[in-house]
């Protein structure tokens, strides 16, 4: 087990290096009139050729990602062109914005998820016909189209909620959530889709081997052969479907931060990729990526737990 | 943008591709399928008939027309807030999504496609380093996604798809790889190979008609996400606002939101006939392809089959007073499609006493192991069971409800399976399970001391190991002997073991089967023995029951029916002994390739 994290923790370091490089690469080799979009039109061809030296922009692709990297290392991701703001704060102060709304999405599709999984493969029926419906409702809206539409139904029509803006949940615990609340549950439905018929497929195949067969014979429970066998032997497929889930709602703060006015992580990476503010986009990758090792590693240890043939893998 | 994962197909649909023949036609004879496919045809020819239906450019505002009404003539939807025609700009969108959806999928699914075929396909290493660059573009954050894409292909929509459709493919070459190695092994891929012909040949003819299947599927969930993606980057304003799409008419639509709601209606309604009807489509089709055509697949979610007593008739004969087991008229019936019921055990009567061993042989497929089944209460659901009479101790099982059959099996009937290493619980120890099984009638300790003592009577050389091993760690006949020793824990009146060596080397059958015989001298319980061998009923049964067909032909001592036969087909049973044995003679002369990495522990 612990090699095996090991060679995936190296895997992971791989991919942070290629995954930067690439961008890298492919942003400032861009082209991206840099100097000019912060000096404005009026300034001189001079003045523009100073500040492209100044930044470090005039040297070649490759010295320029050896010293992005070089500081990255040592916790230095730069200033961002327009604003000067270090990228590093502005990024730890905008991540607990997003980080609340992903991380409550995620909460509630764990647990309905499961719920709605297990009971719609053991009951079937209505409970089936719920989780259909989501499902349907989940991949023929959009998340822009659901969120708009909950902003008009619980934000402006019954007003239950504020329509947008963040209240940091150590100010007041109850607008927090209230805050949270609505964007959460657009990334959930999503969620809850993709996970719970996940689960729900499993766990029937599972239902259906022998092994469960044999502990039916000797008398075990059925609360105890779908809860504690068969869930556990169906939550590898689950665990694999929540990571990627996980990856896509952290993604799609793009769009929800924006039809929420959430001062976040989406907007940050908005705001920088419009501009073409290059450090402030070399750090949301750095740390999207990141992100996405530490969910992979966190993920096979679950893994590791669940299904003991991973534990030598 | 979420992703419907297309994931949610499994690989075993691949075997059905055979059954598929018409299956879009009876796609089209599904209510949703066939609406699904009607409004996603009408929403493209829409679009395709746009220079016909609308009067304005999509692009085109006309200030006197800002926010107008519904049905303004010539402005069917109305104008939004800088006065262009929503009806316009709908009609606009719906050609560029479509344009997205086939340039998105199409990439996706052509990458996906070969590159899965080619990994799956070619050979160990192709297959590693393929699969490790799609693994890497899996792991690629779509925030940098954006960020990336965004200098790269500018405003250009069409390239902007282009290059999400080689990320969309990682799905479908998941898909398609394992798809393809599962197929890979077929034996009819075999034999293409050693008729001689080219692996093009067998790739293009065999492998890929076998997975086109589920490659249509994903492609409707690819274009679907297509869509939202392209609608999502509109929205959010990356790329030429000289472009009508979905995604931009919703952002001006949330920006009038106070003033003017219904504007959203058009773009978001427009959106979701479009996403909608392709994943429904895609849905359907899955149900079609997954749907048996034979059996009734079961609605009931209890897990239990029906039990029916028959009404008894004249010439029913009564249970046998005194007898562990006894069974009369056991009928088993699953149904079909058509209404009908196929019968597969039909009538059978058998008798089974405490301390006595019954053989039931026939060949597979003559109804012994649902006869079995049907007597442990563990027939699937689908199953219907009838009988005069079934009688454990006296008492009746056939009235016996879900909890009441648990706790018959938890007393008083076992089961020994037939292929050991599916019938343990992967996730959980050896000891943890047999344990689990003790619960309840004494205390964690005594159960933990009372499973090693069983491991180690039931012949386990280590059993504190063994206590501690994982399935996977153990070899087939240790965990056969597991399994015996789960079997006896509850020190049952009755064992029923289905073929309990079939699966097993030669060498342990025998070990296996002299356990068994002990046991069942220690314990005195009754065991009923199902087998297709004879050789082994002769070596061990009382008496033997010979079932054909679902009815049992003949039934006797051992002694006399091994020796005089009266029925043909237990003649020819006996006949096939000695060709069995000559058989199993060349198992050992080489061994099956699993059986040798997984060893006996010393």
């Amino acid at each position: 087990m612990f090699s095996f994290l090991l060679r995936r923790l190296g895997a992971g370091v791989v991919l942070v290096f290629i995954v930067t490089f690439l961008t890298f690469v492919l942003t400032y080799g861009a082209d991206i009139p840099v100097a000019r979009n912060i000096l404005g039109p009026s300034a001189t061809e001079a003045d523009v050729a100073l500040l492209n030296e100044q930044l470090g922009l005039d040297r070649p692709v490759l010295e320029q990602y050896w010293s992005w990297l070089t500081s990255a290392f040592a916790g230095d991701l730069g200033r961002s062109y327009f604003t000067s703001e270090p990228v590093a704060a502005a990024m730890s102060s905008r991540l607990p914005v997003t980080m609340s709304v992903v991380i409550v999405a995620c909460v509630l599709t764990l647990v309905i998820s499961c719920a709605l999984g297990v009971a719609s493969a053991v009951r079937g029926g209505v409970l089936d016909s719920i989780l259909q419906g989501i499902s349907t409702v989940a991949y023929v809206f959009p998340a822009i189209v659901l969120g708009i539409i909950m902003v008009y139904v619980f934000a402006i029509t019954l007003q239950w909620v504020p329509a947008i803006g963040y209240v940091s949940l150590a100010d007041s615990p109850g607008l927090w959530l209230a805050s949270v609340a609505l964007p959460a549950l657009v990334l959930a439905i999503h969620g809850i889709a993709a996970l719970a018929s996940q689960i729900r497929g499993s766990l029937i195949d599972e239902l259906n081997k022998e092994y469960v067969r044999t502990l039916r014979s000797r008398g075990f429970s059925e609360r105890s052969i779908v809860l504690k066998h068969a869930l556990r032997n169906a939550a590898s497929a689950g665990l694999t479907v929540f990571s990627l889930q996980f990856i896509t709602l952290f993604g799609a703060s793009l769009f929800i931060e924006k039809i929420f006015a959430l001062p976040g992580y989406g907007t940050y990476t908005y705001n920088s990729v419009v501009q073409g503010d290059l450090p402030a986009m070399m750090g949301v990758t750095l740390f999207s990526v990141l992100l996405v090792v530490v969910v992979n590693l966190l993920v096979d240890i679950a893994n590791g737990w669940v299904n003991p043939k991973a534990r030598v893998a | 943008m979420t992703i419907p994962g297309p994931d949610v197909i499994s690989a075993p649909q691949a075997e059905r591709h055979r059954r598929r023949h018409g299956a879009f036609r009876r796609l089209l004879r599904k209510p949703l399928g066939l609406s699904a496919l009607v409004v996603l045809v009408g929403v493209v020819v829409l679009g395709l008939l746009e220079p016909v239906l609308s009067t304005h450019a999509p692009m085109s505002s006309d200030l006197a027309y800002t926010n107008a009404s519904l049905g303004t003539p010539g402005w069917p939807l109305g104008g939004d807030q800088f006065g262009r025609d929503i009806w316009a700009r709908v009609l606009g969108s719906i050609n560029v999504s479509v344009i997205s959806a086939v340039i998105g999928a199409g990439v996706g699914v052509v990458i996906g496609t070969v590159f899965g075929l080619i990994a799956g396909y070619v050979g160990r290493r192709t297959d590693a380093i393929t699969s490790w660059v799609f693994n890497l573009l899996i792991a690629f954050p779509s925030l940098v996604l954006v960020i990336v894409l965004y200098p790269v292909v500018g405003s250009s929509y069409q390239g902007m798809m282009a290059i999400f459709g080689l990320f969309l493919s990682t799905g479908i070459f998941r898909l398609v790889r394992n798809l393809v190695i599962t197929v890979r092994n077929e034996l009819y891929v075999d034999a293409a190979r050693v008729s001689g012909l080219s692996n093009l040949r067998i790739v293009g003819r065999h492998v890929l008609f076998a997975v086109r299947g589920p490659i249509i599927i994903a492609t409707a969930f690819l274009a679907s996400s297509a869509i939202g993606v392209q609608a999502g980057l509109a929205f959010l304003g990356f790329g030429s606002t000289q472009i009508p799409s979905f995604g931009a008419m919703v952002n001006d639509a949330f920006l009038n939101l106070y003033r003017d709601p219904v504007q959203l209606v058009w773009p978001a309604g427009f959106l979701a006939l479009l996403t909608g009807s392709l994943v429904i489509l895609g849905n359907s089709y899955r149900d079609v392809l997954a749907a048996p055509q034979d059996t009734v697949r079961s609605r009931r979610r209890t897990q239990e089959a029906i039990v029916t007593r028959d009404v008894p008739n004249e010439d029913a004969q009564p249970p046998m007073a005194g007898a562990l087991l006894s069974v009369r008229g056991l009928r088993v019936r699953y149904p079909h499609v058509d209404g009908s019921f196929k019968e597969v055990v039909r009538g059978v009567s058998l008798d089974v006493q405490s301390g006595e061993m019954v053989g039931l042989v026939g060949e597979s497929g003559s109804g012994k192991t649902q006869t079995a089944f049907s007597i442990l209460g563990l027939l699937p659901k689908e199953g219907r069971v009838a009988a005069d009479a079934m009688e454990l101790l006296g008492e009746s099982l056939l009235d016996k409800d879900a909890r009441a059959m648990r706790a018959v099996r938890r007393h008083l009937v076992s089961y020994i399976p037939q292929e050991p290493m599916a019938n343990l619980d992967p996730a959980f120890t050896v000891g943890s399970q047999l344990v689990e099984g003790l619960r309840g009638r004494m205390s964690r300790r005594e159960a933990v001391d009372e499973v090693k003592g069983l491991l180690a009577r039931v012949g386990i050389p280590d059993p504190e190991r063994t206590f501690r091993s994982y399935p996977y760690q153990i070899s087939g006949g240790m965990a056969q002997r597991v399994l015996i020793a789960g079997a006896v824990a509850s020190k049952p009146k009755l064992l029923i073991a289905d073929e309990p060596t079939t699966a097993l080397d030669v060498t342990v059958q025998a070990e296996i089967l002299d356990l068994l015989r002990d046991l069942q001298e220690e314990s005195g319980m009754g065991v009923l023995l199902v087998t297709h061998n004879f050789g082994v009923v002769a070596d061990l049964c009382d008496r033997v029951a010979v079932m054909r067909s679902g009815e049992i032909v003949e039934t006797g001592e051992v002694r006399t029916i091994f020796h005089r036969p009266s029925h043909p087909y237990t003649q020819e049973l006996i006949g096939s002994i000695l060709d069995e044995e000559s058989v199993r003679e060349d198992d050992i002369a080489e061994p099956r390739p699993d059986m040798v990495s997984t060893k006996e522990q010393p």
